[in-house]
C-alpha cells in the first residue's frame, strides 16, 4: 500500500526525521494564514507529480488561493486531487537521495544513498550511488551512517544529521513492514539542516492487519479489480477479449501468455484459487462477464480444486447468467473425466489438453 | 546432505486440526510420508487420523520428528517458525499464504544462522516420488524417475510435472520454491542440490515474473553447472502488464526488474532450452 505523501511526513515526525512545517487542506476556508512562501502539493499517489502540474508555489500571500483553487478537484491521470500539502518553501542548498528498500535476492534491507537527489534514482548512474544491505539479525547500526556519510562526502554536522535519520528511517521500515521508504528529495537547507522535502512510504500489504490505522486505495486498481479483492479473489484486467478463469496463479498466468501468443488477447486474469465450492466459481463467473468478454476459456488443472465441483459450479453459472459467450473448459487432474462428462452433457466444449482448448478459443475472437 | 527430504524425514504439522493441515497431512501419510506428530495448542494426548497430537513442537520432538509443516493463520507463523527452531527442527516447510513478508525475513536469517532449511512461505511443499512428501502437491501426478523439477508455483508445478510423467519421464525431486517476494529455499539451491544428485539427469527450473532469482540461477548454471545435465526453463508472465501483482505477492514487474524477456534471454544466454508452453517442457528435456 502506497502512502500520500502527507501520511509519509505524518510518520517521519513521529520518528523524529525533519520535516517542512506543513498541513493539509481539503477545502479552501481549512487556508491558515499566510506568514511565509509556501508550496502547494497535490496529494495522488501517482508518479509524475510534478510534471503534471501537481506542484505549484505562493511566495506571496496572494498567490495561495489560487493555487489552491486551481489544485483542489483538478484531474491527474484521471485522478481527482482531494487533498492538497501547504508546505514551507526550503531554502534549497543541495539536494539528495536516501532510501531504505527490500532487496529481494538478497532477503534483505538495502539502503540507497546518492549525492544526486531529486531526480529518479534510476537515471542516477550507479558509480553516484551508495548502496548496501543491513543484516536484519544485525540491525541499524551507527557505522552504517559512517560508511554513507563517507560516501556523501558530508562533514561532521551533515553526518550526524544524515546517520540519525538513516537510523530513524531503519527503525520506520520495521516497524511498519515497510517495502520503501524513501526521500527524495532530501535537502541540504542554506542553514546546512537536512530536511525530507519529500516522503513515499510503501506498506507490505499482506502486513496490514497490524497497521489498522492504513487503509488507502490503491488508485490504479479498476472499480471491478477492487470488487474482485475485496471477494477473495486475485483479479487484474487486461485489454484483450476473452475471459479467463484458472486456478493458481502460475496456471493463470500461463494461460494469459499461451493466449497471447496465439493472438488470442485475454480481458482478465482471475485466480480461482484452491477450492471445492461451486459457489466459488459462480462468482467468479459473475466477476468474468462484468467485464464483458467475448469468449470465455477455463483451465483447471485439478487437484484440491476438484474438476467435476468446477464443472457443476460452470453449469451452475451458465444457467444463473445466461451465458451467451463462446465457452470453452479445459479440466485435467482429479476428478476430471466426471467433470468433462458434465460439461458435455450440458452442451459446452471440454478438453483434457490445455493446449486444445487455448486453440479453440481463439477462433471465437479471431478478427473474420 | 544431498536431499530436502528422504526416508529418514519425520513430519510434525503445525496446525494439524486447521482444514488444510488435517487434509494434507493424511495425503502425505498416504504418499509414504512419515507424518509423526501433529501440533495444535490445547489438543495434546488426542489423534488426528491416527497421528498423535501435541501441544506444542518441543513436546512432538519425543516422537522424533525433524521436518515440520506450518499451515497456521499468516499472523501466527512467524511465532511457529520461531517455536520450531527453538526445539530444534532441521527442515521448516511453510505452506501459508500472505506472511507478512518481514516476519518471513526474520525467519530466514535466523533458520540461516542455525542452518536449518526453509521452504516457502506459500509453496506446495516438496516430493520425492517413493520416498517421502511434505506439502500439498497431488499424490497422483507422480513417477519415479530422473527429472528434477524447481518452481515458484503450485498449480503450474502439477501441470509440468503431469506432462512430464505422461511423456513417459519421472521425477526424483519437486520442489516447490513458493510465490512470495521472500522466500527460504532459492532455484540456486535447488541447482547445488540436483547437480550433486547421482539419479538427477534432467533439470526444470518454473520461473516468473518478478525480482532477479532466474537472472541469478542462470549466472550459477555458467560458472557451475555440471553439463551433463540438461535444464529446462519454463517462465510464465510474458503477457503480464508492469506494476500488476499477478496473484503471487511476488510476481511483480517493478521499476524495470523483474520481467519475463530479461529472464528468457539469461537462461538462453546460458545455454538453458525455455518452453513457450508448460506441454513444450517433456519434449524439451529428451
Amino acid at each position: 500500500m502506497n502512502l500520500y505523501e502527507y501520511q509519509g511526513k505524518q510518520l517521519f515526525g513521529r520518528y523524529n526525521i525533519p520535516v517542512p512545517a506543513g498541513y493539509v487542506v481539503e477545502n479552501k476556508d481549512q487556508l491558515k494564514k499566510y506568514e511565509h512562501p509556501v508550496v502547494v502539493k497535490s496529494q495522488i499517489l501517482l508518479g509524475g507529480r510534478g510534471k503534471s502540474g501537481g506542484i505549484k508555489f505562493a511566495r506571496k500571500a496572494e498567490d495561495l488561493a489560487p493555487a489552491v483553487s486551481e489544485l483542489l478537484g483538478s484531474k491527474i491521470r484521471d485522478y481527482t486531487v482531494k487533498q492538497l500539502l501547504i508546505e514551507q518553501m526550503l531554502d534549497i542548498k543541495k539536494e539528495y537521495y536516501v532510501s531504505i528498500a527490500l532487496n529481494r535476492a538478497d532477503r534483505a534491507p538495502v539502503m540507497i544513498a546518492s549525492p544526486s537527489g531529486g531526480v529518479e534514482i534510476e537515471s542516477v548512474p550507479d558509480d553516484k550511488i551508495f548502496r548496501k544491505n543491513i543484516d536484519p539479525l544485525l540491525g541499524y547500526s551507527a557505522f552504517l551512517g559512517k560508511e554513507a556519510s563517507s560516501f556523501m562526502g558530508f562533514d561532521k554536522d551533515l553526518a550526524a544529521q544524515f546517520s540519525k535519520i538513516l537510523q530513524q528511517m531503519y527503525q520506520l521500515f520495521i516497524e511498519y513492514d515497510c517495502e520503501l521508504v524513501e526521500i527524495n528529495p532530501l535537502v541540504q537547507t542554506g542553514d546546512g539542516k537536512l530536511v525530507a522535502a519529500d516522503s513515499k512510504v510503501v506498506v507490505d500489504n499482506d502486513s496490514l492487519f497490524r497497521h489498522k490505522d492504513l487503509n488507502n486505495e490503491d488508485p490504479e486498481k479498476t472499480p471491478l479489480e477492487r470488487e474482485a479483492n475485496e471477494k477473495g479473489y486475485a483479479f487484474v484486467e487486461l485489454d484483450g477479449k476473452i475471459g479467463v478463469i484458472a486456478n493458481g496463479a502460475g496456471l493463470t498466468m500461463a494461460t494469459l501468455d499461451a493466449l497471447t501468443l496465439h493472438n488470442g488477447k485475454p480481458r482478465n486474469f482471475l485466480d480461482l484459487g484452491g477450492t471445492d465450492s461451486t459457489e466459488i466459481v459462480v462468482e467468479a463467473f459473475d466477476l468474468v462477464l462484468k467485464a464483458k468478454p467475448e469468449a470465455i476459456l477455463v483451465n483447471i488443472f485439478g487437484g484440491v480444486t476438484k474438476c467435476d465441483t468446477v464443472a457443476a459450479g460452470i453449469v451452475e453459472a451458465k444457467k444463473k447468467y445466461n451465458i451467451k459467450q463462446p465457452m470453452v473448459v479445459r479440466l485435467s487432474g482429479v476428478r476430471e473425466e466426471e467433470g468433462r462428462k458434465i460439461l458435455t452433457d450440458n452442451g459446452i466444449d471440454a478438453f483434457s489438453e490445455m493446449m486444445k482448448a487455448i486453440e479453440k478459443v481463439v477462433t471465437y475472437v479471431k478478427v473474420k | 546432505m544431498g536431499y530436502i527430504i528422504d526416508e529418514n524425514t519425520k513430519v510434525v504439522v503445525q496446525g494439524i486440526t486447521g482444514h488444510q493441515g488435517s487434509f494434507h497431512a493424511g495425503e502425505m501419510v498416504k504418499f509414504g510420508t512419515k507424518v509423526v506428530a501433529g501440533v495444535s495448542p490445547g489438543k495434546k494426548g488426542t489423534q488426528h487420523n491416527g497421528i498423535p497430537v501435541f501441544d506444542s513442537v518441543m513436546d512432538a520432538m519425543s516422537t522424533g520428528a525433524n521436518s515440520t509443516m506450518i499451515s497456521v493463520p499468516a499472523p501466527y507463523v512467524k511465532d511457529a517458525a520461531y517455536e520450531a527452531i527453538d526445539a530444534g527442527i532441521k527442515l521448516i516447510y511453510i505452506l501459508t499464504e500472505h506472511v507478512p513478508f518481514h516476519d518471513t525475513l526474520e525467519i530466514f536469517h535466523q533458520t540461516k544462522v542455525r542452518g536449518i532449511r526453509l521452504l516457502g512461505p506459500n509453496g506446495p511443499g516438496a516430493t520425492r516420488p517413493g520416498v517421502s512428501k511434505i506439502g500439498i502437491m497431488p499424490n497422483q501426478i507422480f513417477r519415479k524417475g530422473d527429472v528434477a523439477v524447481a518452481s515458484r508455483s503450485g498449480t503450474l508445478t502439477y501441470e509440468i510435472v503431469n506432462a512430464i510423467t505422461q511423456s513417459g519421464l519421472g521425477e526424483t525431486t519437486v520442489v516447490g520454491l513458493g510465490g512470495d517476494p521472500v522466500v527460504g529455499m532459492t532455484f540456486i539451491d535447488a541447482l547445488k542440490l540436483f547437480y550433486e544428485d547421482q539419479n538427477t539427469k534432467r533439470i526444470v527450473l518454473v520461473g516468473e515474473i518478478g525480482g532477479n532469482n532466474e537472472e541469478k540461477a542462470a549466472r550459477y548454471i555458467v560458472e557451475h553447472g555440471d553439463k551433463s545435465k540438461k535444464v529446462v526453463a519454463y517462465i510464465t508472465g510474458r503477457s503480464a502488464p508492469k506494476g500488476k501483482r499477478m496473484g503471487h505477492a511476488g510476481a511483480i514487474i517493478e521499476r524495470g526488474v523483474g520481467t519475463a524477456e530479461s529472464k528468457i534471454k539469461a537462461f538462453s544466454e546460458a545455454g538453458v532450452k525455455v518452453a513457450d508452453y508448460p506441454d513444450d517442457v517433456p519434449t524439451l528435456l529428451r
